[in-house]
């Protein structure tokens, strides 16, 4: 009898594997998949669908605030989306601020759309054409449901530009499902109890959403192929960049498991820790399940009565328990029987099972003064033994079995009760289909329950658009190459390999490209790509990125470094005339004189290395442009000897 | 079997040429193979309104996307998935302790879905569809539902009105505990005006309700619109011909408004009906219910009577004049037959000199003339300045502060009870439900301008 609920899984015994510690074929023995969806802002004066600013951000200041309730629709068999249902039981004031300068009547669902921004179309068809996807000839635009509140209207006009692309990787292809063009949502200030507010300038801001098919096999291959996409998002010269400006979501799947979307996770270097983290919270998950399976417990043995024991815990020791019940929270127990031992069993690094019912009593019954439960076996202290056993008695269960106590208003604890059943049951079936949060450590934690396929509606406010031949090959025309593209013809052209590689996604890229045809290519020159390449890539070059912008310039500079009249380092520095070259003698009595200057003027370290390296920092701002650094670097070290100092 | 028109629903040649030509009708599933590239998916059938040039294509994802004809190299047929859909219906529950409300249908669409496949929406009306869609009526009351009509709120008219007064007095008769009109936003108040006149004396409340934003989506005002105009008519004392809609563009309250004296502002705000030249009755709101605002309004009462008036004459004008107006406008309406004019004049209520001889022959012709303002605000006054009283002179009446829409609504309504001038002007002139006011309260003109620093410090700490 006792031995019934002892823990036989292995997986569920032994401590999780960090990242780290697992090789591309434990992976793959997992069953770990991984798809992205890559949100980039595009580089636009308006928003998508009105005459708003793109791009403009203001810090909480606001003039007006709006208060909205979200009501799920019917969906397509008359049953309301989960998701739906869900968000409707939260039962939030969803609250809007709104400031003047960057959002108007249309996105706060008060006025119809306008007709699509053209220069974020445009964007988006060129994007979808250097994915290799194919393009549509007429863009629908539809709504698809967010009932959180992060879009007024209830729902996201978005539209498919292109689908199925190809984009190569590591000697293969990604495939790419398809490119849609959306509007952005509001960004949350907060979300506490029933209440939850938005700042809305973000919100209807154009973007594109990429998405590939789960072609990922290990968690560092999301991240590389996630950085692939950026780069070449970035490479259009397009898009937004910035803090915010792009976003993914990650899908993850192992075998047995269910497609998981890791919503928001704000940079590529988070992927890798996340993805590892969800997989195997995955496997443990279908470790508990094989457990209850076991131990011979199905979804009708867990019942969602609260039994309510708040006389009993009215004089508990317990600080948190004790200080909601003299403000007059009802306090509820839910028994969970057969859920000996899996409660504490360790899902993701520093948190057990029991978190993803406290995140769905946080979530969707507003209880969110943390600790919000309480577990009768949990291994820290709450109630005394003795009020847990008065607790077990009331709801007829043997002291073994697990009991949890939630807090709060009446009908918020009702909910809590209800959705803790719910999530217990959800268990017995394996992995619950959610949308989960990445959160900073690398954990995720529940954000709401996965949304159907039902949730897209055509927008019948807007007309197709038709994209013509003429449209699409104008913008062809100019597309640039996209980075792998670039990459190769660097190469070529004789740019180092780290060069080409960063020169490739980078905006200098097409100055690069109208400046080396001044370049003599014979190889010989001591100016030659390579030199270009390194040049334009230099943070401190003071020049505009582009060639109208600087005039004549870029191209008078580079004859003069291709007939040696000037040093690269001379164009680093930010003067307005460039440094000229001395002539030798002339250079090395410069650095000479300012080399004994400096040893005169004294403070310089005692070891001779770090010496030199010092009088080098004195004269090198003098130098630079009219004496070459390695000139310089030998005059001293010879002048050191020469001096014995 | 042959193929219908049904099978190529909204295709039109070329378009329909190819789809009939490959074979591949509507809700086909099919891989298009095109100039562009490979796209697999659905064919859906097109809007009427849309061209001939694209086919529509659901993708999994839910997405729809167009490809156009001349791109379209060939098509491999996989399948088909017929969409069929209906409300769902949910049996209305019956509690014998609730009141009874009928809600009549004009057309507006209360509560609809979108079919999501062809974009149409379906209406839920009955009482089944509608539970099922908005579940909190059953809270409120027993409900009956039936349509009337199928129309959208433009092509309500006369006929419309009529027949929803004597449809609305024959369930008063019956005994019911409050009436709700479900109507288009665009003329409620039109609709409103002549109901408040054709009705009279009712001993319930006869509540119009509406929409700005669709019910198909998640941030609609339907439901709360109709909950709190459910509310009203189950529950209120106020005895007359309301609108109920939005107060706020926050979802907080119902704004009761007089039939007579509401007006749409707003070409698309949630909060677009206003009270003119007056306060609304009272708010509504789910949590507390009705609150008046005032006292003198007419009180539910026991009995089933209502005083049923339900005649107009339709020829009548409303003619919005503008500064370079030429005399024709009115001679035209004259020469047509027509047989009462509202002007919506300037200021006070006046129009240029030319338009004197045409207003002369129209006086002359028998036609009742009635002078309104374009202001909206305020009453016409047609002493102030000697282009008034010339005015008068000519046989042109001022109409207080009727606004020009309840004005037109009225003369025709006038007009289909007398033909004789002193007994239409009697009707027009003498006050029935509100459409002239003794007295306009200071706080009945408040349009707030933003920008003014103690205005904009009001919306800033509350939710407009």
């Amino acid at each position: 009898m006792g031995n019934r609920f002892l823990i036989e899984d292995p997986w569920l015994l032994n401590p999780l594997p960090r990242y780290g510690e697992l090789g591309p074929a434990d992976y793959s023995a997992l069953g770990f998949m991984c798809g992205l969806e890559v949100h980039q802002q595009l580089l636009t004066r308006r928003k998508l669908f009105c005459r708003c600013p793109a791009g403009q951000y203001n810090q909480g200041e606001h003039q007006a605030e709006v208060l909205r309730h979200m009501r799920p629709t019917l969906s397509e068999m008359g049953e309301y989306d989960g998701t739906a249902l869900m968000e409707f039981k939260t039962r939030k004031d969803i609250i809007y601020h709104l400031n003047q300068n960057t959002v108007c009547t249309y996105e706060m669902d008060d006025a119809p759309p306008f007709e699509m921004d053209d220069e974020a179309l445009d964007i988006s068809i060129a994007i979808t054409m250097m994915l290799g996807c194919n393009v549509v000839s007429e863009v629908h635009i539809t709504r698809k449901q967010y009932l959180d509140g992060s879009i007024p209207t209830g729902f996201q006009r978005t539209a498919i530009i292109g689908t199925d692309g190809d984009v190569p990787f590591r000697g293969r292809t990604v495939h790419i499902r398809q490119l849609s063009i959306e509007e952005d949502s509001c960004r949350e200030v907060s979300d506490q109890g029933h209440v939850r507010v938005y700042r809305t300038d973000r919100l209807g801001m154009p973007l594109i959403e990429t998405v590939t098919d789960p072609d990922m096999k290990t968690p560092e291959e999301a991240m590389a192929v996630g950085q692939v996409l950026r780069h070449l998002c970035r490479a259009s010269g397009m898009v937004r960049t910035g803090s915010g400006a792009a976003r993914q979501d990650v899908n993850v799947s192992v075998t047995g498991g269910t497609r998981i979307e890791i919503k928001g996770v704000p940079s590529l270097r988070a992927i890798p820790r996340l993805t590892h983290n969800e997989a195997l919270r995955q496997r443990t998950l279908l470790g508990i399940r094989a457990e209850l399976q076991r131990r011979g417990i199905t979804a009708e043995d867990i019942a969602d009565t609260g039994f309510d024991v708040t006389a009993i815990v009215r004089g508990t020791e317990c600080r948190f328990i004790r200080k909601a019940v003299d403000k007059g929270a009802t306090v509820l127990a839910i028994p969970l029987p057969g859920f000996q031992g899996l409660l504490e069993v360790q899902t993701q690094p520093r948190t057990s099972f029991l978190k993803e019912f406290s995140d769905r009593i946080r979530v969707i019954a507003c209880i969110d003064d943390l600790p919000n439960l309480a577990l009768s076996t949990q291994d820290v202290p709450t109630l005394s033994s003795r009020d847990w056993n008065r607790v077990a008695n009331v709801c007829k269960v043997g002291q073994d079995v697990p009991v949890v106590l939630v807090w709060g208003t009446e009908r918020d604890t009702r909910t809590a009760v209800k959705e803790i059943a719910i999530r217990a049951r959800e268990a017995v079936a394996g992995v619950p289909q959610e949308t989960r949060q990445a959160l900073d450590d690398g954990t995720n934690g529940f954000e709401r329950v996965l949304p159907g396929a039902d949730r897209m509606y055509p927008d019948t406010d807007l007309p197709p658009i038709g994209l013509s031949d003429e449209r699409v090959d104008a913008i062809r025309s100019s597309l640039p190459s996209p980075p792998w593209e670039k990459r190769r013809l660097l190469t070529e052209a004789g740019v180092g390999p780290d060069l080409a590689e960063r020169l490739s996604r980078h905006r200098a890229y097409d100055l690069f490209e109208a400046l080396r045809t001044r370049l003599d290519t014979s190889g010989a020159a001591a100016f030659g790509p390579h030199q270009l390449a390194s040049l334009l890539l230099d943070r401190s070059s003071p020049r505009p990125a582009s060639l109208g912008a600087a005039g004549s310039w870029w191209e008078e500079t580079i004859d003069r470094l291709v007939r040696g009249d000037v040093l690269p380092e001379a164009v680093w520095s930010s003067e307005e005339e460039l440094a000229v070259p001395l002539p030798e003698a002339e250079a090395r009595r410069l650095v000479t004189g300012l080399a004994t200057a400096s040893l005169a003027d004294g403070g310089l370290p005692e070891d001779p290395a770090r010496k030199e390296h010092a009088l080098m920092g004195r004269v090198m701002p003098t130098a630079r442009g009219r004496v070459p650094g390695s000139a310089v670097r030998r005059w001293i070290a010879e002048h050191l000897k020469e001096t014995r100092q | 079997m042959s193929q219908t028109h049904e099978d190529f629903k909204g295709y039109r040649s070329p378009t329909l040429d190819l789809l009939q030509r490959e074979g591949s009708p509507v809700w086909s599933q099919v891989t298009l193979h095109t100039t562009r590239g490979d796209f697999t998916g659905l064919i859906l059938p097109r809007s009427e309104t849309a061209d001939e040039l694209h086919i529509v294509l659901k993708l999994a994802t839910g997405y729809n996307i167009g490809i156009r004809h001349d791109t379209v190299r060939s098509i491999s047929v996989h399948g088909r998935k017929v969409a069929n859909y209906q409300i769902p219906e949910k049996e209305f529950p019956f509690d014998p302790g609730k009141p009874r409300v009928k809600l009549f249908g004009t057309g507006g669409t209360i509560a609809s879905r979108l079919d999501y496949r062809t974009g149409a929406v379906i209406p839920a009306f009955s009482p089944g569809e509608l539970y099922g869609s908005v579940p909190e009526l059953a809270d409120i009351c027993n409900m009956e539902t039936e349509k009337l009509y199928g129309v959208f709120s433009e092509n309500m008219g006369p006929e419309q009105w009529m027949g929803t007064a004597r449809a609305i007095a024959a369930e008063i008769e019956k005994g019911v505990a409050g009436i709700v009109v479900g109507h288009g936003t665009d003329t409620m108040h039109h609709t409103a005006a002549a109901l408040s006149f054709m009705l009279q004396d009712s001993p319930v409340p006869i509540v119009m309700v509406g929409s700005q934003r669709s019910s198909d989506r998640p941030s609609s005002d339907a439901a709360i619109n109709l909950i709190n105009a459910t509310r009203t008519a189950a529950t209120s004392d106020i005895a007359e011909v309301m609108v109920c809609m939005f107060g706020p563009t926050s979802d907080e309250y119902g704004l009761l408004h007089r039939g007579t004296r509401v007006r749409k502002m707003h070409s698309s705000y949630r909060s677009t009906f206003r009270t003119l030249s007056d306060i609304p009755l009272g708010k509504v709101d789910p949590a507390s219910g009705v609150t008046p605002f005032r006292e003198d309004y007419k009180r539910r009462r026991d009995d089933n009577r209502v005083d049923l008036k339900a005649v107009f004459d339709d020829r009548v004008s409303l003619v919005y004049y503008y500064p370079a107006m030429k005399p024709d406008v009115i001679d035209s309406l004259v020469a047509n037959g027509y047989k009462g004019i509202i002007i919506a004049g300037t200021g006070l209520g006046h129009v240029n000199k030319p338009l004197y001889p045409a207003l002369q022959r129209a006086y002359d012709a028998g036609v009742h003339v009635y002078m309104t303002v374009q202001t909206m605000w305020g009453y016409v006054q047609m002493y102030v300045y000697e282009t008034g009283r010339e005015i008068m002179g000519l046989g042109v009446i001022p109409a207080a502060n009727m606004l020009p829409e309840v004005a037109y609504v009225k003369l025709g309504w006038a007009m289909g009870q007398s033909q004789d001038r002193e007994e239409v002007k009697r009707i027009m002139m003498t006050p029935v439900a509100g459409e002239i006011t003794e007295r306009e309260p200071h706080n009945g003109y408040l349009v707030f301008q933003g920008g003014i620093p103690e205005v904009d410090q009001f919306i800033s700490t509350h939710w407009k």
